[in-house]
């Protein structure tokens, strides 16, 4: 249903109005104007204005509320590339594509094992799903009772005999980006693993039982079979695990609040603007994570040409 | 089947169930920890290793703070007023947008469409440094309408939901009621609007739990205790419960519980709408 792009859409004919009164024929092209009328005014309000105010705001040096902005051209984005606190904090990302990456490979396997005829398989589905449905501070508080010392993972490794192992899951510098990327793995893989599912499943039984007849195994079955027909899938997800790495913020924002190393590079965003209160250097570095999402997004579109559930193209 | 490929397939499923029980253990173990830790007295909890069993599960007292003191009972009235309207806003612009794009052709349909969609590349929470400038001017600080009106005008997946669906419905029927002399908005009311069911309820699943879990416009807009969602109130926890951690574990299984609830009882169309709404 999601794989044709929305242009397929024939719209109404506007031919047969060309012989209509010009009255009537203004009309016409007012109707759906009337439809559009609400919905786009939001979008401009709320989404557009915004966007150019965040670029206009990029160039002052304003605290958000004095009257007295001075333009300050360039300086801001100067100041977001020079400082390492501001640009460098892009590096805590790459923990996250780690684990997103994890995330993708573990959705796969379980999504494969799944795919088979398995017992309790909507039993097991349903648990491995849920997950992502959770609220954000819910998942951010079970984890600081999981890690913190002596809580659930220090015990499980003492039942296990490994207190040599025992750390400061938080506490340490690395660690704590380590962990708090796992806990995004836990609570996105879900997604990914369904999402997968459900495009294993797509793929016409017949096909696989033919493959199986002409003798393929289930791993030629996996490369030659279930491999290509998910592959749009896959590829979008991997998009999507790259944006969402870019613009990580719930998790440690409540788990930790950025410190000790484990900024991200939207909090320290949000902070500057509204706990510091720089809204032109805030507003600089909106600016620099939109740019750099549309960069990524651009190679999307050029990597995957015929991706199937972009409805834009 | 031979001997040898029966016993391969032995360790085969050996190895599908004993990695299938480890994921549903690894998702479910930190739960079942918070889910216990909420019936502990302070006690229990400071004495006791985070595996053990409470030793009365009807010891409520954490959960009764929890919605009182905690302010979770106001947090869940918060959350459902906001959800309720801006899911209903979401639906009816999100419909009505999409059957003008879908049923008419207009000048600039094109870019209104290539708006919609640049919209959803805008990271979310970054824009809210401009945004929240324009919330704050137009005096919906502090309110309710703060979250609805962001809610309800950002982030509009409704769009793309409903104009895929709308591709696979034949425009006959429209066609047939305009030749009857139907004006456009009955055919709106009439013929789109319910035939569209199935795509609202995918809306509804996918914008519901956003909404539900959105914690930081709340945060951000709406600092006033009384307007505490569910995901802002939980926050607030950990100043004044961060030496008691049980009643913590009670606040997190209140928010778990509507969550798991809809889920079970919706689980089907929860599948159905997450693949056919991701990847906006």
């Amino acid at each position: 249903m999601r794989s044709e792009p929305v242009q397929g859409v024939t719209p109404v004919p506007a031919a047969h109005a060309v012989g209509m009164p010009l009255s009537m024929r203004l009309r016409r092209a007012a109707v759906p104007w009337a439809y559009l009328a609400i919905p786009v005014t939001l979008l401009l309000v709320f989404t557009y204005v915004p966007i150019g105010a965040m670029f206009s705001f990029s160039t002052l040096e304003w605290d958000g509320l004095s009257r007295d902005r001075p333009f300050i051209g360039l300086d801001n984005y100067t100041e977001v590339f020079r400082r390492p606190e501001l640009f460098g904090v892009f590096a805590t990302s790459l923990f996250y594509l780690a684990g997103a990456f994890i995330q993708l490979g573990l959705a796969l396997y379980l999504a494969v094992l799944l795919s088979y005829n398995v017992r309790f398989r909507n039993v097991f589905k349903g648990i491995i799903f849920f997950p992502y449905l959770i609220n954000g501070v819910a998942i951010g508080f079970i984890f600081l009772y999981v890690f913190q010392p002596d809580g659930v993972l220090d015990t499980l490794l003492a039942g296990f005999g490994l207190e040599d192992h025992q750390r400061h899951w938080l506490g340490e510098r690395g660690l704590n980006n380590a962990s708090l990327a796992s806990v995004s793995v836990w609570r996105y893989m879900g997604l990914n693993f369904v999402l997968f599912l459900g495009a294993i499943q797509s793929i016409p039984h017949e096909i696989l039982e033919a493959a199986s007849i002409d003798g393929a195994s289930r791993w030629q079955q996996l490369r030659h079979v279930i491999a290509p027909g998910i592959k749009p899938v896959i590829g979008l997800s991997f998009i999507l695990a790259i944006q969402g790495s870019l613009a990580v913020f719930d998790i440690p924002y409540i788990m930790t609040g950025g410190s000790n190393g484990s900024s991200t590079f939207v909090i320290q965003t949000v902070d500057i603007a509204f706990k510091f209160h720089k809204v032109g250097l805030g507003s600089a570095m909106a600016v620099t994570l939109l740019l750099i999402i549309l960069v990524v997004t651009g190679i999307q579109r050029r990597i995957i040409r015929d991706d199937p559930v972009d409805i834009s193209q | 089947m031979t001997l040898g490929s029966q016993a391969r397939s032995l360790a085969g499923n050996v190895v599908v169930y004993a990695s299938l029980v480890l994921a549903a253990t690894v998702a479910l173990l930190p739960l079942i920890v918070v889910f216990m830790a909420g019936f502990k007295t302070r006690a229990e909890f400071r004495e006791g290793g985070p595996l053990g069993v409470p030793v009365d599960w009807f010891h409520l007292d954490n959960f009764i703070t929890a919605f009182t003191r905690g302010g979770m009972a106001m947090g869940l009235l918060n959350t459902t007023f906001i959800l309720v309207v801006s899911v209903t806003g979401s639906i009816l612009i999100g419909s009505m947008a999409a059957f003008a794009i879908s049923r008419f052709d207009f000048r600039g349909r094109r870019l209104v469409v290539f708006l919609f969609l640049f919209a959803t590349l805008v990271p979310a929470v970054t824009a809210q440094v401009a945004t929240f400038q324009l919330v704050v001017g137009m005096g919906l600080f502090n309110t309710r309408w703060a979250a609805i009106a962001l809610f309800t005008s950002t982030d509009i997946i409704g769009i793309y939901i409903f104009l895929q669906f709308l591709r696979g419905v034949p425009r006959s029927l429209d066609e047939a009621a305009y030749l009857d002399g139907a004006s456009s908005f009955r055919v709106y009311r009439s013929i789109v609007l319910p035939l569209l069911k199935p795509a609202i309820a995918t809306v509804v699943i996918i914008k519901g739990v956003a909404i539900y879990n959105e914690f930081y416009i709340p945060f951000l807009y709406m600092p006033s205790r009384d307007l505490g969602v569910v995901a802002t109130s939980l926050f607030r926890f950990q100043g004044p419960y961060s030496a008691d951690w049980q009643v913590i574990s009670a606040g997190v299984v209140i928010t778990i519980i509507p969550t798991l609830i809809v889920f079970l009882a919706l689980q089907r169309y929860i599948y159905n709408g997450f693949t056919r709404g991701t990847g906006k």
